[in-house]
């Protein structure tokens, strides 16, 4: 058993590309990983279950992840959109929108923050506008969710664009040629294709949204409560020097995102089985 | 081939000419690292010139000396994780315990063994208006009238924010004869009226300044200054309150790290130089308030007389203002509970 699937390596180096990945995985992302869950053993169950449930905690969960949903929906509609235009069409510009769509990746986060937090605030640009309509942009839930669409904004478009680009023209025609309308076409032969990168797009975003913290902290106001993101709620743990705290909260997280990841997984999974059934 | 034995020879050129580069520049220079809060990025980049040319004329020694700024807690964790640090200067004394407590880098004592706390300058907190102050803000009671919003940043991640809540604590209890439940009242009653809690100082002073939220901005007093006179004429005033408290930001040495290094005595004299009337004037010059009387006198006009109370007197130290107002289900908490 063993021989034969040794054998179907075409390629040399199995053995030693796979020891330096699991070396590499290890040393970045799992020996970190384990220290948050031994930093947190610290504590004994009932303390654990203390922190992470207190009320604050738990409002900070809350507001945290439906930001995060809410946005990382966002991206996907109009990252969606986005990367349909860039793939489908050709303009005078295209190349500089294009560029445009990168520009959250390599902004730093704070700076992110505090230009979105210059234009939404009461006195900026469009937060005045809003503000003579009674809705609070920046310091508020609201500002939130538009600083985690921004970092999260390319996500979308990036894993979509190249599948969009890939999508022969033959499909269609051949959808048309058999009697499909455009939005039958649109709907029943283009769409589930663009299916499994659409739900990776919305993870990443998603999961990027999680973990944000630099840009946030300046638009949200964190009022306690109130728009109090949970990474904020680990810095004040850290403050105190409370570090089993700190990683209590963030074990919850963690386990949280891993439990999201694997549904959105399990949901590629069936999606791509599906096309492939048909 | 021509191009690997290009390589082969360019490296080898490289790497000699930085053994010789080595070699040539010793006597290495000596550095210390001072890790430092934020707002006192200026202040240290002026004394550490001047105690550079100073230790050079009394030694012939060359010293460099690195600065890290951040906010105080987080600088604290890095040097108890490890980070180099020969002295520490930061914003409170209960980051200078926690190191420790957490690292053994710092004797317990280490508060007793410099002159005055261990804080060689002072500050206090003060008040920041718009220019011509419109809402008539002139004390501590004008910051709980309704419709006033007060700008400060969050006291359970910014350590400089903990002496503006203090210092507005004090004040009420002063006010009300030491009565714990109305100083709560007043607290309560100015953080209902601020509308953004910002984690750090800089993040409120942006706030209030660059996004012209808030009527009064509550701020350390060299902050305060450093706005007014960056900002220029016009735009900002600085109120002093009557009653304040006053804010010492604590030095000390890392005796783990500088034994290990061996920068004892350098680092030991960077502190005391501190204290000392040039290391004064410096501070002086970036608005925190001297100790030394000779070098108080002369910049007299620049700190108005303050009623000044401290930490000691009124809360029994940071240990103590620390787990009743600021840890987790303390005062600040409460607060915000209903």
């Amino acid at each position: 058993m063993f021989l034969s699937q040794h054998k179907q390596h075409t390629l040399p180096g199995f053995h030693l590309s796979l020891g330096y990945t699991i070396f590499y995985l290890s040393l970045m992302v799992l020996i970190p990983l384990s220290m948050l869950f031994i930093k947190t053993a610290a504590l004994s169950f009932k303390e654990f279950l203390g922190i992470v449930t207190a009320p604050r905690t738990l409002a900070a969960y809350r507001l945290s992840f439906e930001t995060s949903l809410i946005s990382a929906s966002i991206n996907a509609i109009f990252g969606f959109l986005v990367a349909w235009v860039l793939a489908r069409y050709s303009f005078p510009g295209k190349k500089i929108i294009d560029a445009l769509v990168d520009f959250p990746f390599a902004l730093p986060t704070a700076v992110a923050g505090i230009a979105l937090t210059a234009i939404y605030s009461p006195h900026g640009w469009v937060g005045q506008y809003l503000a003579q309509m009674g809705i609070k942009g920046a310091f508020s839930p609201l500002g939130i969710v538009i600083a985690l669409t921004f970092i999260g904004l390319p996500f979308v478009i990036r894993t979509l664009e190249p599948v969009l680009q890939d999508i022969d023209p033959e499909i269609e025609e051949a959808a048309a040629c058999l009697g499909a309308n455009r939005w039958q076409s649109f709907a029943k032969v283009i769409f589930p294709i663009l299916l499994p990168p659409l739900l990776t797009g919305f993870t990443l975003s998603f999961a990027r949204a999680v973990g944000e913290y630099g840009s946030v902290i300046f638009i949200a106001g964190n009022m306690p409560g109130k728009t109090e993101i949970a990474p904020l709620l680990i810095m004040t743990k850290l403050e105190q020097y409370d570090y089993s705290g700190a990683t209590a909260i963030a074990v919850v997280m963690l386990l949280v995102s891993f439990l999201i990841l694997g549904i959105s997984n399990f949901l590629q999974w069936l999606t791509a089985k599906r096309i492939g059934m048909n | 081939m021509i191009l690997k034995n290009f390589l082969l020879l360019s490296t080898a050129v490289i790497l000699g000419t930085s053994f010789i580069g080595t070699a040539l520049a010793a006597p290495k220079a000596i550095t210390l690292l001072n890790v430092s809060y934020d707002p006192t990025r200026e202040l240290y980049e002026d004394f550490n010139t001047v105690f550079a040319k100073y230790w050079k004329e009394k030694t012939g020694e060359t010293v460099k000396i690195n600065q890290s700024h951040g906010g105080s807690g987080k600088q604290a964790r890095a040097v108890i994780d490890g980070l180099d640090a020969d002295v520490v200067t930061l914003a409170l004394a209960y980051d200078i315990d926690a190191i420790a407590e957490k690292s053994n880098f710092i004797p317990k004592n280490w508060q007793a063994r410099l002159p005055n706390n261990s804080s060689p300058y002072t500050s206090t907190i003060v008040f920041l208006v718009r220019w011509g102050n419109p809402k008539n803000i002139k004390d501590w009671d004008d910051l709980i009238k309704p419709g006033i919003s007060v700008i400060t940043p969050n006291p359970k991640t910014s350590g400089g924010a903990r002496w503006n809540y203090l210092a507005a604590w004090g004040y009420a209890l002063k006010r009300w004869n030491n009565d714990e439940n109305k100083a709560k009242e007043f607290v309560t009653a100015l953080y209902k009226n601020v509308p953004v809690l910002d984690s750090g100082a800089r993040g409120s002073m942006t706030t209030f300044v660059e996004r012209g939220i808030g009527d009064v901005l509550v701020s350390w007093e060299n902050e305060a200054f450093l706005a007014v006179n960056e900002l220029g004429q016009g735009k900002l005033e600085i109120v002093i309150p009557a009653v304040s408290i006053l804010a010492e930001p604590p030095v000390a040495l890392v005796e783990g790290n500088v034994d290990r290094r061996g920068t004892r005595k350098i680092a030991e004299a960077y502190l005391q130089y501190l204290y000392c009337e040039q290391g004064q004037e410096v501070a002086a010059k970036h608005y925190y308030r001297p100790r030394l009387e000779s070098v108080t006198k002369k910049y007299a006009d620049k700190f108005p007389k303050v009623n000044l109370f401290t930490i000691d007197e009124i809360f029994g130290g940071w240990q103590k203002a620390q787990k009743t107002h600021f840890a987790d289900h303390g005062i600040f908490d409460q607060i915000y509970q209903n």
